[in-house]
């Protein structure tokens, strides 16, 4: 067993579920998607990007780019997130959280396609 | 910056990368669960993630705004102080990591690799690959540079591409520090290249030839290639996939001294000619035919034997090792003492070889054997030029300096390919023949070693000649490219040595030989005399002036002369 692909798997594997856990519920319903669980998909998300550069395979490549799509899209979430309760003051209204909720998905996408790949990789590897 | 710098930088960075990422995060996540305090001294909620964000990226990049947008609670300032410390570190390791990195030597080897292939790739003028850069190596790329051939080097040792950067090139030299016989690195230096014209694989080792011979001929077959060889069975090996040209330097000198015992004027000949021009002229010294003693019988020895054998020379081999042929005359025992010398005849033989890997052993063979006999003709072989000053204090006859010979077959090979065929068809000539063409090279040159060049007419190599030859019909004589195109009754110094056309080679052409569009000629000459050519090669006006002996003039000259002789005509009528 090797330590890094313990922590190369755990932080894809955690990214994708915490962005699942902050995307699932009623898509305009603030109660349901909690801002610290979007800040903790965020900064995972973020780690794992990091954990995916230098690898200059093909397959290291699609990784890297479906990482850096996730973080896109969650940072965007926060930007939208940032802006209605700190600049317009308008807070977290059913219209803004079905925009955050569902630029989370967009991520969720991304780390879900992450995920796949990681397991085709797993599942191509005969040793 | 090429992509895998940019990847490999990133690889290195990815440790100091999370730990800022987790210390943002970490201080962030602190300050939205620690309790504030407002204007009135009361418990207030903690602060958001945005205003969390903003204070930790001021704080943690040393900007220091303050306490912002409210004043802090103590509990938040203890936990700022922690944060304060925590991103300093963070900062810190990330700024030391890529500090490291860029001083790392992978990374830099890396970068310079990077550099080299792009300056490769952006070569638009033809260039040489030149693998292995040793003395010989050196001696080529000073000479090509001097021609103004560019040169692409790929060396092993990197305290001898240190060396080439010392060196005073006019062009920049191209230097990559990697192992010739792996195909990448000849990738590399622009195998693939479209201005490359051909590979030389020079470097001391053999086999790492035969590697760069045999990828050179398999990647790009429209490449010339040269290889340096030692040993005959590889010689024989590259030869059989077609390398172009293979130097041998033990076979070349032993047929060259061979050649020059049977016809002194015929190697005289060969000496001016592929010496490195510009240099004096090398003293005369004719091997003497007679009874020839050689010492060693190594690769080198074996080479001498066999050419001084097949010229019909009597020879006594004089090495310790007692299982020589059977039909070579043999004195086991070394040379450097005087009485194997004495049992193999010194008294009344006339020259000696000493030809052993050592050159000090070399030398103390020679000067024990002219001792013994003083009017012995000495030939020595040099193994290394740092040796220089001992062998011109020795002062020898002839001394065999492999890394020269490989070293003036490979430019004769790239700056006038016509000059091997010349060489020979000069073998069959008679010794007056070569002799008198010795005395007129030295008359026109001087003491320099001349230069020789080829030239091909064509619209590429001469545009000027081309166009009068093929567009406008006109005739010219091979006379008119000997005249000076500053003065044109005066003839430059230089002589024609060949004349290729269709396949067939005239010697020596006369000067009234008329030319024709794609002949190929082969000069020898001065330099000055080559670039004085080389303007009425090229130069429409030039060349006028050197057909018809009136310098060329401009149209509106032309009119005003036109119309003077005009009016001149009209006054002188009645």
């Amino acid at each position: 067993m090797n330590l890094e692909k313990v922590v190369f798997g755990f932080f894809i594997v955690l990214a994708a579920t915490l962005n699942f856990g902050f995307f699932i519920g009623e898509i305009d319903e603030p109660r349901h998607h909690h801002i610290y669980e979007l800040f903790a998909a965020i900064v995972v998300n973020l780690i794992a990007t990091v954990l995916k550069f230098g690898d200059r395979t093909q397959i290291g490549a699609v990784h890297l780019s479906t990482s850096l799509v996730a973080d896109l899209q969650l940072v965007a979430a926060a930007c939208v997130w940032a802006i209605a309760v700190h600049v317009t003051g308008e807070g977290m209204s059913a219209d803004v959280t079905t925009s955050v909720v569902s630029l989370s998905g967009g991520a969720l996408f991304a780390n879900v396609v992450s995920v796949i790949l990681l397991i085709a990789e797993t599942v191509m590897l005969r040793r | 910056m090429n992509a895998s710098v940019f990847f490999l930088a990133l690889r290195r960075m990815r440790a100091p990368l999370i730990v800022l990422i987790v210390i943002y995060a970490l201080s962030t996540l602190g300050l939205t669960l620690i309790p504030g305090i407002d204007a009135q001294g009361q418990p207030a909620p903690p602060m958001s993630f945005f205003h969390a964000f903003y204070f930790v990226s001021y704080t943690a990049s040393t900007i220091g705004f303050g306490e912002l947008p409210v004043a802090f609670s103590e509990a938040q300032r203890m936990w700022v102080s922690v944060v304060i410390f925590l991103s300093v570190i963070g900062w810190s390791y990330s700024i030391i990591s890529l500090l490291s990195l860029v001083q790392d030597k992978g990374f830099q080897q890396v970068l310079l690799t990077a550099g080299f292939v792009r300056r490769v790739k952006q070569l638009g003028e033809p260039f040489y690959i030149l693998c292995g850069c040793g003395e010989t190596g050196l001696l080529i790329a000073r000479a090509l540079d001097r021609e103004g051939i560019r040169v692409v080097a790929i060396e092993r040792s990197e305290a001898r591409i240190q060396e080439l950067e010392l060196e005073d090139f006019a062009a920049d030299i191209l230097a990559l520090c990697a192992d010739a016989a792996q195909p990448q690195q000849l990738l590399m230096a622009g195998l693939e290249h479209r201005s490359c014209r051909g590979v030389l694989a020079i470097t001391d080792d053999d086999s790492a030839n035969l590697a760069v011979a045999i990828a050179s001929r398999l990647i790009n077959p429209r490449l010339m290639v040269v290889a340096r060889v030692a040993s005959p069975a590889i010689e024989r090996n590259m030869m059989s996939f077609g390398t172009h040209y293979v130097v041998n330097h033990f076979e070349k000198f032993a047929d060259y001294l061979a050649q020059a015992i049977h016809s002194p004027n015929w190697f005289r000949l060969v000496d001016l000619l592929t010496g490195l021009p510009g240099q004096e002229v090398p003293e005369r010294h004719d091997p003497p035919p007679g009874d020839w003693i050689v010492c060693g019988y190594g690769r080198f020895g074996q080479a001498v034997v066999r050419n001084l054998t097949r010229q019909g020379v009597r020879l006594t081999v004089i090495e310790p090792d007692s299982s020589l042929p059977i039909n070579v005359h043999h004195i086991v025992g070394h040379g450097t003492e005087a009485e194997p010398l004495r049992q193999a005849g010194i008294e009344t033989a006339v020259g000696i070889v000493a030809g052993g890997d050592s050159d000090t052993n070399n030398l103390s063979i020679a000067m024990t054997a002219k001792e013994v006999n003083p009017d012995l003709f000495v030939v020595v072989r040099q193994n290394r030029v740092a040796n220089q000053v001992l062998f011109d204090a020795y002062d020898a006859d002839f001394t065999m300096v492999p890394s020269r010979i490989v070293a003036r077959e490979c430019l004769a090979l790239i700056t006038s390919p016509l000059l091997a065929r010349f060489l020979g068809l000069v073998r069959s000539w008679p010794e007056e023949r070569a002799a008198a063409v010795c005395r007129q090279l030295e008359d026109l040159c001087g003491q320099r070693v001349p230069l020789v060049w080829g030239v091909r007419l064509n619209a590429a190599d001469a545009p000027a000649v081309h166009r009068l030859l093929m567009m406008e019909q006109a005739t010219m004589a091979l006379g008119v490219l000997r005249r000076d195109p500053a003065a044109h009754q005066e003839s430059l110094p230089l002589l024609p040595l060949l004349l290729v056309r269709d396949g067939r080679d005239h010697e020596l052409p006369v000067d009234e030989m008329m030319l024709q569009p794609g002949d190929q000629l082969l000069f020898a000459g001065t330099r000055v005399a080559k670039a004085a050519q080389n303007l009425s090669l090229d130069n429409r006006n030039a060349l006028d002036y050197v057909l018809t002996g009136r310098d060329a003039q401009g149209w509106l000259w032309r009119l005003l002369s036109q119309s003077g002789k005009a009016a001149a005509r009209d006054t002188t009528r009645p």
